[in-house]
């Protein structure tokens, strides 16, 4: 009934879209999560697609994208399908972690580049055989985390406490905590969770209170992850709060209010365009698309989208230097287009950051991704 | 752990626990009538909280829509169903309240909605548009199984509440929603602050249960739902109309669940998938209370908020392994004292 239900909701979403299968020179294969849990990514990378390019190099590009329902044997079934039915040249997916762990080994087998949107690192690490063929968009959280400490450290802040979703996107970030923060002199006096749906945080946040940390990080993302910064400033908490990057957006804001202004968010450059410095070459690029979503959909452009806008830039870069060694369709395409992505994108300043690989490196973002801004009257400030 | 942490703490316990204390007694409800384990009873939770938020932005919500969806199919389904049965009389009765309602309430919806009116009037066009669907879905899924067994009902509302959370995300978006509290006042007592959105949480529970309860002991259609739940034969034999009794509860279901979503959506963010675990714990507190009577469920439901919120305190990551582990012990201690088979299960 689900799968039903979810297929349904696609066909519909696809028809209007106007996308369709049609026999076309170069394939690109998509799996995302655009129904179930994770739909709130999910939806807006499937509105991404119609502002991918339609040709690349002088051939047609047809982007293929299924709905994997954040089910890891639907994204798996996915992959398996638009590699051995649509004969893809390329993977691009998933929307979520443990809906892209399979496709590790399915790629592998098939030997064709995967791009993966998603942040976690086993995609990419450890470098073997398999994620040879593997590129990541996101950055690492370490890198996220790495911009917080490095804040922290300048502020003078000596103990925080954690309080994260209760999901792997928290996990990632009570861990930076453990194994990033408090090796560098920082003590976790307090770990707390707490589930996207719940209602309330009070009990959690006394906890923390009563743990009296300099700072608190709170590893959650959209609206819901307002809730432990709203409770801990009611309970009249004074000292630095700092949101990971998943708070990053207009809802921190917005349904926050007065509770999150002077409180840190851990933020990538493209939700904070606006602010950077006008010789930063990820502003302009940026702030064009920004207006272009916009104007299709008359809201703002969410970080999700940006990255698969990114993902569809590297094929865009790789793409030409392929063609020149081998026809689309091939084992051979398929190979060049990976060593092309390898080894041509090198300083490219696209969304979401600058990327390089390398064959040692497939997480293509470096630390210029991160970057701490503050909320002052109503408005993200960067402060570093 | 001081006096005060103590105080926050049972403070925000009872809040849920009133919450999960509407959606509790909706489960007992629906099972007594008509035998349902009512899954979907969190969806209306989600649909409740996610209308009234849309109105108050000033938009129509999807509720609508899929309200007269609803109410096509209902109608489609019993022109099939009761094929044999059709009269011009009965045709236009049920043209008017299947399609004709959702489409007076979807017009009155666009009218009203743009025009940000006082929240009172958005509270009562959110029940509008949301309780038809209760009877709606009774007719649509539950009606043609009204002799099937309790194991066949639940698998269906599975497959309704599966349904449902697909139709949400297709009518709702996959965005999530907050709105501002209904009372934005502040009391202090001692050092506990108690907000006026808590004090509405819990009275208009209390309320509610109070008006539930006078129905169900004092209005003749409450005590033919009671009959029902006691003895569905009995009841027909003596010329209570079970089916009608069934969709009554499903409405009243359906009413329970969006009061409980209007009282949530200014204290969490709500997506059109959220109400699931929400009426997870109210059918612990259903169970925990034996699935038959309404006081010892609302106690139930207020020890779940309590454990809850004291195991958010302790050890947060564990919250919802300790609230669903409750389970465990209930359960053992039931099928021990309670030897007596059910005769419905035969």
């Amino acid at each position: 009934m689900r799968h039903f239900i979810s297929g349904l909701g696609l066909a519909a979403f696809l028809s209007a879209l106007g996308i369709s299968g049609a026999m076309a020179e170069i394939k690109i294969g998509l799996t995302i999560s655009a129904t179930g849990p994770a739909a709130a990514l999910g939806v807006p990378e499937m509105k991404t697609i119609p502002l991918l390019p339609t040709e690349i190099g002088g051939e047609k590009i047809t982007w293929i994208p299924l709905d994997d329902a954040a089910d890891p044997t639907k994204s798996a079934a996915n992959a398996r399908k638009l590699i051995a039915e649509d004969n893809v040249d390329a993977l691009i997916g998933s929307t979520i972690t443990t809906c892209s762990v399979p496709l590790i080994d399915i790629v592998g087998e098939a030997k064709l580049p995967l791009i993966s949107i998603q942040p976690g690192t086993m995609m990419v690490l450890p470098m073997d055989d398999k994620r040879h063929w593997i590129f990541k968009v996101p950055p690492n959280t370490d890198i996220m985390a790495g911009a917080v400490l490095k804040h922290m450290q300048a502020t003078g802040i000596k103990t925080i406490a954690t309080i994260v979703f209760s999901d792997a996107y928290g996990q990632t970030w009570s861990n930076a905590a453990k194994q990033l923060m408090e090796p560098a002199g920082v003590k976790l006096v307090d770990t707390e969770e707490f589930a996207r749906t719940d209602t309330s945080v009070t009990g959690q946040v006394l906890k923390i209170l009563a743990a009296k940390p300099d700072a608190v990080i709170v590893g959650a993302s959209g609206s819901p992850g307002v809730m432990p910064v709203k409770t801990l400033r009611e309970r009249g908490y004074k000292g630095a709060i700092y949101g990971a990057d998943g708070l990053a957006g207009p809802d921190y804001i917005r349904v926050g209010g007065k509770d999150v202004e002077g409180s840190f968010i851990a933020s990538n450059p493209f939700t904070v365009a606006k602010q950077l410095a006008d010789d930063n070459p990820l502003k302009a690029t940026a702030l064009a698309y920004q207006s272009t979503y916009t104007a299709a959909y008359q809201t703002p452009a969410p970080y999700f989208s940006a990255i698969l806008r990114d993902a569809g830039s590297l094929l865009e870069i790789a793409v030409p230097i392929a063609l020149k060694k081998a026809k689309p369709g091939t084992p051979e395409f398929r190979a060049a287009l990976r060593d092309a992505l390898e080894s041509g994108v090198k300083d490219k300043a696209l969304l979401s950051g600058v990327f390089s690989f390398t064959p040692q490196d497939h997480s293509g973002i470096d630390q210029r991704a991160a970057a701490i801004s503050t909320v002052k009257d109503g408005q993200f400030v960067l402060v570093q | 752990m001081d006096s005060t942490i103590l105080l926050f703490i049972l403070q925000d316990g009872i809040v849920t626990g009133a919450i999960y204390a509407l959606l509790g007694v909706a489960f007992v409800m629906v099972f007594a009538v008509s035998r349902v384990i009512f899954v979907p009873q969190g969806e209306f939770v989600a649909f409740g909280a996610l209308t009234i938020a849309s109105l108050s932005e000033g938009l129509v919500p999807g509720t609508a829509w899929l309200m007269l969806g609803l109410g096509i199919a209902a109608f489609v389904a019993d022109c099939i169903a009761d094929r044999r049965l059709i009269t011009l009389k009965w045709l236009l009765r049920r043209l008017a309240l299947d399609i004709g309602l959702p489409l007076v309430i979807l017009g009155i919806a666009k009218v009203l909605a743009p025009m940000h009116l006082n929240i009172l009037i958005q509270i009562l066009l959110t029940f509008a548009l949301t309780i038809p669907n209760g009877p709606y879905l009774y007719r649509l899924a539950f009606r043609p199984l009204s002799g099937a067994s309790v194991l066949v009902l639940m698998i269906t509302a599975i497959g309704v509440h599966l349904a449902l959370i697909g139709l949400g995300l297709l009518v709702f978006g996959p965005e999530g929603y907050k709105m501002e509290p209904l009372w934005d006042a502040q009391f202090d007592l001692g050092p506990l602050p108690v907000t006026g959105q808590n004090i509405l949480m819990v009275a208009g529970a209390f309320l509610v249960m109070l008006a539930l309860w006078l129905f169900f002991e004092t209005s003749r259609t409450g005590k033919a739902l009671r009959a029902v739940a006691v003895n569905r034969v009995g009841a027909r034999l003596v010329g209570i109309p079970t089916e009608l009794a069934g969709q009554l509860a499903f409405g009243l279901a359906a009413a329970l669940g969006t009061l409980a979503g209007i009282l949530i959506i200014s204290t969490t963010t709500v997506f059109y998938d959220t109400g699931f675990l929400i009426g997870l714990k109210g059918f612990v507190a259903a169970i925990i209370g034996g699935l038959a009577a309404y006081p010892p469920t609302v106690f139930a439901a207020l020890f779940v908020g309590l454990v809850e919120s004291f195991s958010s305190f302790w050890a947060s990551a564990f919250k919802e392994v300790i609230v669903f582990s409750l389970l465990v012990p209930v359960l053992l201690w039931r099928s021990l004292t309670n030897t007596a088979h059910d005769d419905e299960e035969d």
